[in-house]
């Protein structure tokens, strides 16, 4: 029995004076926990500032009080803009919608309320890689439509009432029944208003009461949804986004291994070695740059290639830009894995930590969730992490079918952190053992 | 013989921590300097100073002329490391491992094509030359790591203690492959703990100790320094004061460590007979008896009071 407490005691004692390893087993569930318990939960799980344009083409006072009203909504965050440039803009992955109330919307949706008229058709332009917003503005503009058409029609002011009971009243393809149910309402209302009482609609409420007490109202226009593509012969591809994103995650983790690689070199001798031959600094650190990058450039095109083959990704862009933007991370990888080569002490804790780093740049880069569901903040953050330029450089050379000039920031952006980490690495490297 | 490798004065500190104090040493064609000393003396820091991986904090090194601070890739391109790591890809076949330690030197392809194969063939390893190394035995690595270290065909060979761990086979065989190198004219500086080592391969001995050199030259010159020529090693139980001997006739030195004394005699015929009577008469009791001649251990105790594996 004491040979077993001596061995479990020399467990614990070993485990314990690993300072790194026990920050690294405590330090990275915190982590990810409290990243992703701040994404689905945490103190407030309402999606906050979603990039939404709107496009009013009526200009009437009751398009102008929903553009108000969805302005006023804390989940989006609204833009007023033209047509094409907000399309433009959704294309470009900037924003997640584009709504168009088009001209006559105001008086088409009143009077559609109670059917019978024509609707109006909205036009909503969504980014198809982010289509999880999509059912959150459609909800939100059938809200704010309906609160405010109702509360135009209903109210004493409104001269919609006479006419829509006249239109009722008329409307031979209701049956005898709903039409004098609406009859009914028509004069009840206008009884009411005789009264002076003003319709008190609460906004939170209006959507309700319409619906609860209106079976025979319905909702005052339709929605025509549009992928916002640069090529519209294509369809949008889940896996396009998923391949950037993982092939991001792993080709770092790959960068880790190299960066450990140099580390296990260096315990080993190896390193020593290398440096008794007549090689210079940036003979040595140069060369096992290139082979990092060149090892990211080969395992991003063999997935890139199975993408393609099995998945039916296409780089729907420039073809150039898409080979840039590979080859800026590329680099960003090799100067990352100097990075932690240069800073790392053991291999053993630098591996723990590399990974927990990887996975951090990872997240907040937008690979594993898309970045539009972090809280503002975090997404002000996310652009200064490399990987969200990485990710996006590709998405937008792949299924967006974006112009080589979009390639351009994201390559620019990468290159200039592949610069800065390999600065730093090249400053702290420690050349003799 | 002229000097080819010079090292006048090197010191080296780590902190507050002196690694090496103060050492000189030359080398000459076709020579094999011994550098013997105990762990942590000095000496795998004079080799890194002496190639270059470690900047010395004062001190000159100079090989055929030049100094490593006027052309230290010149300087590197002469020098062959053996370094006490197996530094190795064990990944990567025997020839492969050859052929890039040659290529960091800018070898021509041809030519290193036809040294691969000779430093290969020269270590016995030509048959395994496709064979990853982790597939080897301890002294066949070690072999590789020679081959790899004399690919360039380096004038001068620092060999870190290339034996560590080494069967006597194999150790046997390394030393044939440095005795031929030694007679191709290479310059050799050979670390070691090991005084038979030392005592069979160096035509010079440089003792190290504490980062300083105590003693150097042939062995010969090495033993002049002891007392006497012959030693007798007195195992002992039991309490006994070593000063009591140091009055008889033909005793020239005397330690006693963990029981073993070492008695140093002018004529080992005469004086056995002397000690052991006075061990006796101390009460002391005598478990095991050798004598010999003396050796590079020996005068390592003379000079510094303690063993060389201390």
């Amino acid at each position: 029995m004491n040979a077993f407490i001596a061995l479990v005691r020399k467990d614990l004692v070993l485990y314990f004076s690993n300072r790194r390893s026990v920050i690294m087993s405590i330090a990275a569930p915190i982590l990810i926990a409290a990243f992703f318990g701040s994404l689905f939960g945490g103190s407030d799980s309402k999606p906050a500032n979603i990039p939404v344009a709107i496009t009013d083409l009526d200009r009437s006072e009751l398009s102008a009080k929903i553009v108000a009203a969805l302005r006023a909504d804390s989940a989006l965050t609204l833009s007023e803009a033209s047509e094409d440039y907000a399309l433009a803009q959704v294309k470009a992955g900037k924003l997640r919608a584009a709504v168009i109330l088009p001209v006559g919307f105001g008086e088409k949706a009143a009077r559609a309320l109670f059917g019978g008229a024509d609707k109006p058709e909205i036009v909503l332009s969504y980014d198809p890689s982010q289509s999880m917003v999509l059912p959150l503005v459609r909800g939100l503009l059938a809200q704010h439509v309906m609160e405010n058409v109702s509360q135009s029609v209903i109210s004493g002011a409104s001269p919609l009432m006479k006419d829509l009971r006249e239109q009722v009243t008329q409307n031979k393809q209701l049956s005898a029944e709903r039409r004098d149910d609406l009859i009914a309402l028509f004069d009840s209302v206008a009884r009411v208003q005789s009264r002076a009482t003003p319709i008190a609609v609460a906004a939170s409420g209006a959507s309700s009461a319409a619906a609860s007490n209106g079976p025979t109202f319905s909702v005052p226009f339709s929605t025509r949804e549009v992928e916002a593509n640069s090529n519209p012969e294509t369809k949008y591809n889940s896996y396009s986004h998923s391949f950037a994103g993982m092939g991001v995650q792993f080709i770092l983790l790959m960068g880790v291994d190299v960066a450990v690689g140099l580390l296990m070199m260096r315990r080993l001798g190896l390193w020593k070695r290398l440096r008794a031959a007549p090689l210079s600094r940036a003979k040595l650190l140069g060369s096992r740059m290139v082979s990092c990058a060149l090892i990211a450039i080969i395992v991003f095109a063999v997935i890139y290639a199975v993408a393609m083959a099995f998945f039916n990704v296409r780089v729907d862009g420039s073809v150039i830009g898409f080979l840039a933007v590979l080859v800026a991370f590329a680099l960003l990888t090799a100067s990352f894995g100097l990075l932690i080569a240069a800073l790392g002490k053991t291999p053993e804790a630098t591996r723990g930590l590399a990974i927990l780093a990887t996975l951090l740049l990872v997240m907040l880069g937008g690979a594993w969730v898309p970045s539009f569901i972090f809280p503002a903040w975090l997404q002000t953050v996310s652009l200064f992490v490399p990987t969200r330029w990485a990710i996006d450089g590709l998405d937008a050379m792949t299924w967006r079918g974006l112009p080589f000039e979009a390639a351009l920031l994201p390559v620019a952006v990468m290159l200039a952190f592949s610069a800065v980490f390999a600065a730093i690495a090249i400053a702290r490297f420690e050349w003799e053992e | 013989m002229l000097e080819l490798l010079q090292a006048q004065g090197l010191r080296k500190s780590y902190g507050a921590r002196a690694a090496v104090v103060d050492v000189s040493l030359t080398v000459r064609a076709g020579e094999v300097l011994g550098l013997l000393g105990p762990n942590g003396a000095g000496k795998s820091t004079t080799v890194g100073m002496i190639s270059g991986l470690t900047v010395p904090d004062a001190g000159a090194i100079t090989l055929g002329g030049t100094t490593l601070a006027q052309d230290e890739f010149g300087f590197k391109r002469r020098i062959g490391l053996v370094p006490q790591d197996l530094a190795l890809f064990e990944d990567l076949p025997a020839l492969a491992n050859v052929e890039l330690f040659g290529a960091l030197y800018d070898m021509p392809k041809a030519r290193l094509k036809q040294r691969a194969a000779a430093v290969l063939e020269m270590v016995g390893l030509a048959d395994r030359a496709r064979d990853k190394p982790a597939t080897f035995s301890g002294g066949m690595k070690r072999r590789l790591n020679i081959a790899c270290a004399l690919v360039h065909d380096p004038d001068v060979l620092l060999l870190d203690e290339p034996t560590a761990g080494v069967d006597p086979q194999s150790r046997n065989a390394i030393f044939d492959n440095l005795e031929a190198l030694k007679r191709a004219g290479k310059a050799l500086v050979y670390t070691t703990h090991y005084m038979e080592e030392a005592e069979r391969l160096a035509d010079r001995i440089v003792i190290i100790d504490h980062g300083a050199v105590v003693a150097a030259g042939t062995l010969a010159e090495l033993y002049r320094l002891l007392p006497a020529a012959q030693t007798l090693t007195v195992d002992i139980d039991g309490p006994f004061e070593p000063d009591l001997l140091q009055a008889l006739s033909g005793v020239k030195s005397v330690h006693l460590a963990a029981g073993r004394l070492t008695v140093g005699l002018d004529d080992l015929a005469l004086g056995t007979q002397a000690v052991l009577r006075c061990v006796a008469a101390a009460g002391a009791t005598v478990r095991h008896l050798s004598s010999g001649r003396a050796n590079l251990e020996d005068v390592f105790l003379a000079l510094t009071g303690r063993q060389l594996r201390d």
